[in-house]
């Protein structure tokens, strides 16, 4: 047998975990930093053993634990898709630890198990190849995050958990009356024999709906976003990192692993509702984002926008689509990701969000107005960094089949150019008006520890993308050959020319030259 | 030759990364030289590339650097192209930012960051060479992008002052309107020809003649709407009638940035697209008859406002702009040799008549407004004779067939391409491009008037009286503020208050001459190249050179030829009539013609209008939607509804202590289990 490399990295966090509840405060914190630098190393060893155009599922493992469709198998594997997330899930998780280094002070064993818990299963969602398994890692991510914000967050944390759970937990219900339905009449619980399995087509529309309940809340669309600004406000630094960047991406994790390969014609049947949502989310919540005075409020609502682009490049049903799609959900997580933490960075120093309070940080926080720079520069697209790549593929491929789309989408370019720097200026530029906020010093070695290699990540992606598309270029095209014949069509309808026609013009053209000649 | 490009585009690449992560540590005078030197460097590799052109003896290059993104057909990889067209844009770029950078040794002598500001020099001229070396569209949008970044930077360079920051984000906003139109032109670009490579596009192009595509529900031709999209990337970049706000207001910025970003360079990007692009453009006749009314409309607009403008950048600042229209008229009606010619001239002349105000606000203690100027021809004589080359060359000053400044040759070829084309749009252009060229001549004059001539009112100048009377704290940043619309009530009282100019330092009277020449020289020593009977075989096909309408052009009528120096003379004498021999008459005019003059005053309402229609909306919808939408609607219905649904209550909810959280992830987790259970017991 092989080294079982996914079954290390999931059991890895989960016992350290367990672990860290028996050690006090400064071991718990020791011990954590240096799991997920272990699980950061091993994924690196994933992804360098990784063939690029090798098997579909590669690292491939399994497990019975008992007889029976509906008892989940230990059955793990991942393709380049899943790699990708895994990827990014093991590179955020040592900044968090970091992030909450001195910023959390009460319960630290149990925070950082709470963290090293979230992390197996995140692993665990993305490496799931058993329809039951990946169901107790989706809603089992749930509770560490809950208890991060119930426990850890600010004043309003109750509120904001209660919300959290309430809107997870109606989604995930119908999900598995849906993942049910699905393993008794296919008769396996395997994810790649589902993928391939033929529902009827009255049937798919059922099962699509049921998954869209819980992949929509997760991702989050409108008009189910507004469990995220909420967590997002009250969650710790570290809590909004992994929200923001891991745990939305199971929104669109899902769509790609299941409602799309799935259910392909239910998918093709329901994108004028996808994009009408994503649509409605992008104009709408860049609006309320232009509008908000409490810094992470705004950044929560930018990530709705932006998770749009993710919906909208999904269902476009071709490459540059998909491709950019994912190319999204890595850029939004490590830029996102790098915001929070941004504003983490200051409210660490002053306790507050309220962006009025601060002001010309730019003056006595050079290194931080740089890179809190570089990654607004990237929230809005700049070609260069990571979120151009990804923001541009999803466009063309939202274009290609719908030009109304296109059109909606496109114009969250004009309004997040809006919010995110009018954002920038009220923090970093303009003269100082508080004086502690004028006396707080700049980046210290640990966070410039914690947001240096995203900004190396955010550049390499945005110059050299390849590197990340390579990996999951495979797994897209047999996405799409799965969905070619379910693929509805543009609206382009691009008709040739009648040459004469356009014989005539040219004509026209050259008889005004001739009359302009005449003139004279 | 490729060692060469790739040293001219990532010289300034390596040296803005340079100054700006190491300013700190390496201090000013190395980022200074570091810049300065990679930027010079630069400028020298340059010319000989374009002379290889000029001579015939470089062909069209593709310099591969590295992939970029490969998404199924879409493919885009980093190259440089160089062919005539971007040749001319190498020495545009490299030449005036050269320049400016020495300029700006003395005319930022004094600022705190200066190794921040030539790193965002650098850093602009980079990305400026990548717009004009782009092989594909969409490196040209990440050129297009990169300047736009670079501007806002350095628009917003003196960031305490909320006018300035106000004016950077409103630069980056209004061109992101642009870039929306820009970006879906290249979607349908990619959608209709298979490929984002410009050659792949313009070799396309003419089999899709007449082709029909599905927009936004409409039917519509299918090159018509990829050019009039691309052209709203144009407009927003070039600042045209409609998206033009933010130029004058990018005056905020410090005034070598004027120069370099917003007359010279950047502000011709979207010239240079519509050129880059010329057999596409050539395909659509409804596409250039619409780039030919708006950029009339803007030439006549800006010159307008130009005339009643009292803060010196800003009269230039409109004067681009309405130059800015002359280009594009001219490519609208198939010259755009003529355009690319006319954008060649005005780098130097415009750049010049910048810089040459620059040295006219240091040598007046950052005063910008004319009205506390006059008399300076003997205090700043080089800089006057400076300004004088450029007004001379803006203006169009010339004898046919003998010899001309810079103006009198381009903007000439464009006039007269504008009548020989013989279209309706050519025709309005042509009449609209006359009068503007009066009222150019009118604004240019009437500034070299009020700031040189006549008696001095430096008295009333805050500046002036602070540089009297004062030692002021933090020069750099007390750079007049003002609106001037909201202005009118300035006294102007003559006397110099004590005070005495002096002349700026060798550091920016150098590049004041080198760029004088250029005003002087550039349109007497390449016309015959740009747009005349060389012309064919100097363009060598990088753009679509129409060598008929060069013919026609040279041979219109006779007034036509003379209708210009004609304007030109009369824009002159009523400048002269109104601010020498009788400088109470703007006041009396004014005073009869207010309604009007509030119309100028006010650039025709344009950010009111806009500040009603858009930002004031956007606001107050977001709010709504925020509050009556997530909050009153959302929330209200889902959550905590089904909260009161389950018997919880929103009281209850309240009260919930924070030791209740264990409960409820027990809860979640007993679900799991049971679930799990449930699931086994199923299977069994």
């Amino acid at each position: 047998m092989e080294f079982p490399i996914l079954s290390i990295l999931i059991l890895l966090p989960l016992v350290a975990g367990i672990a860290v509840l028996f050690m006090g405060a400064n071991a718990a914190r020791w011990t954590a930093l240096l799991t997920t630098l272990a699980c950061f190393v091993l994924g690196i060893v994933l992804w360098a053993n990784y063939q690029i155009g090798g098997p579909r599922w590669q690292f491939v493992e399994y497990a019975e634990f008992a007889q029976g469709a509906l008892v989940p198998a230990w059955a793990l594997g991942i393709d380049g898709i899943a790699l990708m997330l895994i990827m990014l899930s093991v590179f955020l998780m040592p900044i968090c630890i970091g992030a909450s280094w001195r910023a959390i002070q009460n319960r630290v064993p149990e925070y950082m198990a709470a963290f090293l818990l979230m992390e197996a299963l995140m692993i665990g969602v993305f490496a799931a190849q058993d329809l039951m398994l990946f169901y107790i890692f989706f809603e089992g991510g749930l509770i560490p995050m809950y208890l991060i914000i119930g426990i850890w967050g600010g004043v309003e944390k109750i509120k904001a958990a209660y919300k959290f759970f309430l809107y997870t937990l109606a989604g995930s219900v119908l999900m598995l009356v849906a993942m049910l339905y699905m393993v008794l009449t296919a008769g396996t619980s395997f994810i790649p024999d589902l993928m391939a399995y033929d529902f009827a087509p009255g049937v798919q529309w059922w099962l699509w709906l049921a998954f869209f309940a819980s992949f929509a809340v997760k991702m989050p669309m409108w008009p189910v976003h507004t469990w995220l600004p909420d967590a997002h406000v009250q969650a710790p630094t570290a809590g909004s990192v992994i929200l923001a960047g891991v745990l939305l991406k199971m929104g669109g994790y899902g769509f790609v692993r299941f409602s799309l390969p799935m259910f392909p014609d239910a998918s093709a049947d329901f994108v004028p509702l996808v994009f009408g949502l994503s649509g409605i989310a992008v104009v709408y919540t860049s609006l309320v984002a232009l509008v908000q005075k409490d810094m992470k409020k705004l950044i929560a609502y930018s990530s709705v926008a932006h998770m749009a682009f993710v919906t909208f490049g999904l269902f476009a049903f071709n490459r540059q689509g998909i491709e950019g799609a994912l190319v999204v959900m890595l850029s939004h997580g490590l830029v996102s990701g790098a915001l929070f933490l941004c504003v983490g960075v200051i409210y660490d120093r002053l306790h507050t969000r309220e962006i009025a309070r601060y002001g010309g940080l730019a003056d006595n926080m050079p290194g931080y107005a740089l890179l809190f720079l570089l990654f607004t520069m990237a929230s809005v697209g700049l070609p260069g960094t990571s979120g151009f790549v990804g923001e541009f593929l999803a466009l063309v491929g939202t274009y290609e089949m719908s030009s109304w789309g296109a059109i909606v989408a496109t114009t969250g370019i004009i309004l997040g150019a809006a919010y995110m720097l009018w954002l920038y200026w009220r923090i970093c530029y303009g003269t100082q008006k508080n004086a502690d906020a004028a006396a707080m010093p700049d980046l210290d070695k640990r966070e410039w520890l914690l947001l240096a290699p995203i900004a190396a990540v955010v550049m390499w992606m945005g110059v050299y993308p390849e590197s990340f598309l390579a990996p999951m270029r495979d797994d897209v095209g047999l996405l799409l050959e799965r969905l070619e014949t379910a693929a509805p069509e543009g609206d382009a309808h691009l008709t040739e020319g009648d040459p004469s026609a356009a014989a005539a013009e040219a004509e026209h053209h050259e008889d005004a030259h001739a009359a302009g000649e005449a003139a004279q | 030759m490729d060692l060469s490009i790739k040293l001219i585009v990532f010289l300034p690449l390596l040296a803005a990364m340079i100054a700006g992560l190491g300013g700190r540590m390496i201090g000013k005078m190395p980022a200074k030289l570091v810049t300065t030197g990679a930027l010079f460097l630069s400028c020298f590799l340059s010319w000989p590339i374009f002379f290889g052109f000029l001579t015939g003896s470089n062909a069209e290059t593709v310099v591969p650097v590295l992939d970029f993104i490969n998404s199924g057909d879409l493919s885009v990889d980093w190259a440089l192209r160089v062919d005539t067209l971007t040749a001319v844009m190498l020495v545009v770029v490299t030449t005036v930012s050269s320049l400016v950078h020495l300029y700006s040794w003395g005319y930022m002598e004094e600022d705190p960051s200066q190794p921040r500001f030539f790193a965002y020099l650098s850093l602009f001229t980079f990305a400026m060479l990548m717009l004009v070396t782009a092989d594909s569209l969409v490196q040209m949008f990440f050129g297009w992008e990169g300047v736009g970044l670079a501007s806002y930077l350095l628009i917003g360079f003196w960031y305490h002052k909320p006018s300035a920051n106000a004016a950077a984000i409103k630069a980056f906003v209004v061109n992101r309107v642009g870039d929306f139109g820009f970006s879906l032109g290249i979607f349908g670009a990619f959608l209709v020809f298979g490929t984002v490579s410009i050659p792949a596009i313009l070799a396309a192009a003419p089999d899709m003649a007449g082709s029909t595509i599905g927009f936004a529900g409409m039917r519509v031709d299918t090159l018509t709407l990829i050019c009039l999209l691309l052209f709203v990337g144009a407009m927003g970049k070039s600042a045209q009638l409609g998206l033009h706000t933010w130029l004058p207001d990018a005056m905020e910025g410090p005034t070598p940035v004027s120069a370099l970003i917003h007359a010279a360079t950047m502000v011709t990007a979207g010239v240079f697209m519509v050129c880059r692009l010329s057999p596409l453009f050539e395909t659509s006749q409804h596409a250039l008859d619409v780039v030919t009314y708006v950029g009339a409309a803007t030439a006549i607009f800006a010159a307008t406002v130009g005339t009643v403008q009292n803060d010196i950048k800003r009269v230039i600042a409109y004067s681009t702009c309405s130059q800015l229209g002359y280009m594009f008229f001219a490519a609208g009606v198939g010259a755009y040799g003529a355009a690319m010619f006319h954008l060649f001239t005005h780098a130097f002349f415009k750049a010049l008549l910048f810089l040459g105000a620059g040295s006219v606000i240091h040598a007046m203690h950052h005063e910008q407004d004319m009205r506390f100027y006059g008399g300076l021809r003997k205090k700043i004589p080089l800089t006057f004779w400076a300004m004088m080359a450029g007004t001379l060359a803006i203006t169009g000053v010339g004898v046919i067939g003998v010899f001309g400044f810079a103006g009198f040759y381009s903007k000439d070829a464009i006039l007269e391409s504008a009548f020989a084309a013989g279209t309706t749009p050519g025709g309005v252009a042509f009449f609209i491009g006359i009068l503007a060229a009066l009222l150019t001549s009118f604004y240019s004059w009437r500034l070299v008037f009020l700031t040189f001539f006549g008696k001095a009112r430096w008295a009333g100048s805050e500046h002036i009286q602070h540089a009297v009377h004062h030692v002021h704290e933090d020069e750099s940043e007390m750079a007049a503020d003002h609106d001037s619309a909201h202005d009118h009530d300035v006294k102007a009282v003559e006397g110099t208050a004590g005070y005495h100019p002096h002349e700026s330092p060798w550091t920016m009277l150098v590049p004041l001459g080198v760029l004088a020449l250029g005003a002087v020289f550039a349109g007497f020593g390449f016309h015959h190249h740009f747009f005349g009977e060389e012309g064919t075989a100097f363009w060598a096909g990088s753009l679509a050179f129409d060598e008929h309408l060069v013919h026609a052009a040279h041979e219109v009528p006779l007034w036509v030829k003379l209708a210009p120096g004609l304007v030109m003379l009369t824009g002159l004498a009523i400048a002269y009539q109104n601010y020498i021999r009788d400088p109470d008459a703007p006041r009396r005019f004014v005073e009869h013609f207010s309604g009007l003059h509030n119309f100028l005053m006010h650039k025709w309402y344009f950010d009111e209008l806009y500040h009603v229609l858009f930002v004031k909306p956007a606001l107050w919808l977001g709010r709504v939607l925020w509050k009556r939408g997530d909050e009153q609607t959302i929330d209200r219905f889902g959550p905590h509804g089904a909260a009161t649904v389950v018997g919880l209550g929103n009281k209850l909810t309240a009260r919930l202590q924070s030791g209740y959280v264990y409960s409820y992830a027990l809860v979640m987790l007993l679900g799991l289990i049971a679930a799990a259970s449930w699931a086994f017991w199923w299977a069994r």
